[in-house]
């Protein structure tokens, strides 16, 4: 009995801590945001988890009017959806086509397109930099729309590949026994019970392109064009001058609803991720 | 309601023909089993059938057209897979009127013949739940509804009771063919289960090695097994083979007693038979043990029934009889049924 208790004190006292690390940073971008610089840089006695001084929305004030946050914001989700749209579009039908009509080599393309993925955009920017000239998208938001599905896709079929493999094809053939051809099975059948999957590939992949940074950084230079994670960098660090509350509102602002969305899918998150480990065994 | 008919049907996979050459005709109404272990091309038969799988040569016929090219929506047929395959993201009322939708039917025609088949099944208070709140022997029920509603010409089931405990699964054999009875579909049904092909089939056709070996009624293939596949897979425990010279001899365990209650026997053959173990099992006796008069020293079964008090001990030989008319014959090479030879019973010593 106490031995019980004992385990149960040792878990919360487990899950405390590691709520305590996860949450920290949250909390500490929340409270600097609403400081004002002689709290932050020369108040250096005082405890820094708490206000001293009274808060201040100065820093806010600075972000919404003096930078061109709400355009970086923008920008970044027209370039996400539009990501998420055609990565939908492709990996749905690929991880479908692997999953189930290429036999033991759906397994083998799905394990090479998925070590695409680990190439890593240091690589690959200086090819594609070329690329994005060639097509003469330099500077515009289409050079990112065009250059994330590079690596949202490769891994959006992998993962997708598991929750497609799930899906007994004793009900597929129940359909198309039951009056529809393989693609309306697919359509009435396949797709809704892959929702979950799809759900999951369109919230990674539109987290995947926001704190993309190299990219944008290489393919794009003008203000007026910029996402989220170049805008709020090139912006508020002038020279070596850090608006660091200003800094840490703007990502408090998108990283709150990312948050958010993350937990209401968590579930469904892991269970693709353990799915895809599975068959990519 | 159609004829089924097929013609040397072929299916290989790879290097393997699953179904070999197979020529059956299924009546119209007939209640026909496919019956064989696992590996037989049963299944893929029925597949084939079905149109979810492609024949690599041969010819389907159903209501007299060759359905070889057509896919599996354009055959009248249903289907029920030993997994059910509900679907599970639709409640039990849109998981039956699923066919139903698929040819354009409207919204009230819909409904009615839902519900009357719901209502055959049983399963009317259960129209608007989901599959996974629904025990086995129910989800069984709702794939044969949605499996009737169309009205198919052709039913196939693939094992639909393997799912089912021991129990339930008799009562659910019971139901099943008197509904098959009922609606008079040409029916095809896939099992490896002895029990239920005989307790249900019209006809059934035992396959080995995607090969016909017999096609008959449960009682032809029982007394007359055409080879020593078919006799050992039939009856349980199966038919007792005694080898001698080149033949092998066959004869069922309820028709091999113990020498005194053979009165029903038009003429009797005497074997001495070593028991080593008896299996009391309520409505029955085993007795497992050696015959050694006819060829080799072989293990065999007797199977006798409760009525029969007779004490029986393990460890001693007794005179036990059998009928020379229930006696089957094989050759001991190719293991083909053949005419009738000449018995040697040598008497053992000490009987």
């Amino acid at each position: 009995m106490i031995r019980k208790a004992g385990q149960t004190g040792l878990t919360y006292f487990l899950i405390t801590l590691f709520i305590l690390f996860t949450a920290f940073p949250f909390y500490w971008m929340l409270i600097t945001t609403f400081k004002n610089d002689n709290e932050l840089y020369r108040n250096r006695e005082a405890n820094p988890l708490v206000f001293n001084q009274a808060p201040t929305l100065d820093n806010l004030r600075l972000l919404f009017n003096n930078t061109n946050y709400q355009t970086f914001v923008e920008n970044s989700l027209k370039v996400g959806i539009a990501v998420v749209v055609i990565t939908v579009l492709l990996a749905v039908p690929a991880s479908y086509s692997l999953a189930r009509l290429a036999g033991a080599w759906g397994e083998r393309l799905g394990i090479m397109i998925f070590m695409v993925y680990l190439i890593p955009p240091t690589l690959l920017f200086i090819p594609m930099s070329q690329i994005v000239s060639f097509l003469g998208l330099r500077d515009s938001l289409w050079s990112l729309i065009v250059i994330y599905p590079t690596f949202t896709v490769p891994f959006c079929t992998w993962l997708l590949m598991g929750f497609m493999k799930s899906i007994p094809v004793d009900v597929e053939e129940q359909a198309m026994v039951d009056g529809y051809s393989r693609f309306g099975a697919i359509l009435r059948v396949v797709f809704p019970l892959a929702l979950p999957g799809i759900l999951t590939v369109v919230v990674f992949a539109f987290t995947l392109t926001t704190h993309e940074f190299i990219y944008a950084l290489a393919f794009i230079t003008t203000s007026s064009q910029k996402v989220i994670s170049t805008g709020v960098t090139s912006e508020l660090i002038r020279g070596d001058v850090f608006f660091w509350q200003a800094i840490m509102g703007a990502g408090l602002l998108v990283a709150i609803p990312v948050a958010l969305v993350y937990n209401l899918f968590l579930d469904r998150f892991i269970a693709g991720f353990t799915m895809g480990a599975v068959t990519g065994k | 309601m159609a004829v089924v008919e097929i013609r040397q049907l072929y299916k290989a996979f790879g290097e393997v023909n699953a179904v070999n050459d197979v020529n059956l005709t299924i009546q119209e109404g007939e209640f026909l089993v496919l019956l064989g272990p696992s590996g037989s091309g049963k299944t893929s038969l029925l597949r084939m059938i079905a149109g979810l799988e492609k024949p690599t040569g041969g010819e389907i016929r159903i209501g007299g057209v060759v359905v070889n090219e057509l896919p599996p929506r354009a055959r009248k047929i249903a289907m029920v897979f030993q997994s059910y395959a509900l679907y599970p993201h639709m409640t039990v009322y849109n998981n039956i009127a699923f066919p139903l939708r698929s040819v354009g039917m409207d919204r009230i025609n819909i409904q009615t013949r839902v519900e009357r088949a719901a209502k055959m099944f049983n399963i009317y208070h259960l129209l608007q739940r989901k599959p996974r709140q629904l025990s086995g022997g129910e989800r069984q029920r709702v794939a044969l509804a949605r499996a009737v509603v169309r009205e198919p010409d052709v039913f196939l089931l693939d094992e639909p009771l393997s799912n089912l405990d021991a129990k339930l699964r008799a009562l659910a054999r019971d139901e099943l063919k008197q509904f098959q009875r009922q609606i008079g579909v040409t029916t095809v049904y896939v099992t490896h289960d002895q029990v239920e092909a005989m307790g249900m089939g019209d006809r059934v056709v035992v396959m080995n090695y995607g090969r016909v070996q017999q096609i008959g009624t449960p009682q032809a293939l029982y007394r007359a097994p055409a080879n020593t596949f078919v006799a050992t897979f039939l009856g349980s425990p199966p038919m007792n083979l005694v080898e001698q010279d080149n033949c092998i001899i066959g004869f069922h365990p309820e028709h091999f007693l113990p020498k005194g209650i053979d009165q029903h026997m038009q003429s009797p053959i005497t074997i001495p038979f070593e028991v080593t173990r008896v299996e009391y099992l309520g409505s029955e006796r085993f007795l497992y043990g050696y015959v050694q008069g006819v060829g080799e020293r072989t293990r065999v079964v007797s199977n006798i029934p409760s009525l029969v008090q007779l004490a029986i001990e393990a460890g001693r030989t007794y005179d036990f009889v059998a009928d020379l008319h229930d006696l089957s014959y094989f050759d001991k090479m190719s293991g083909d049924r053949i005419a009738p030879v000449r018995l040697q019973i040598a008497q053992a010593a000490g009987v």
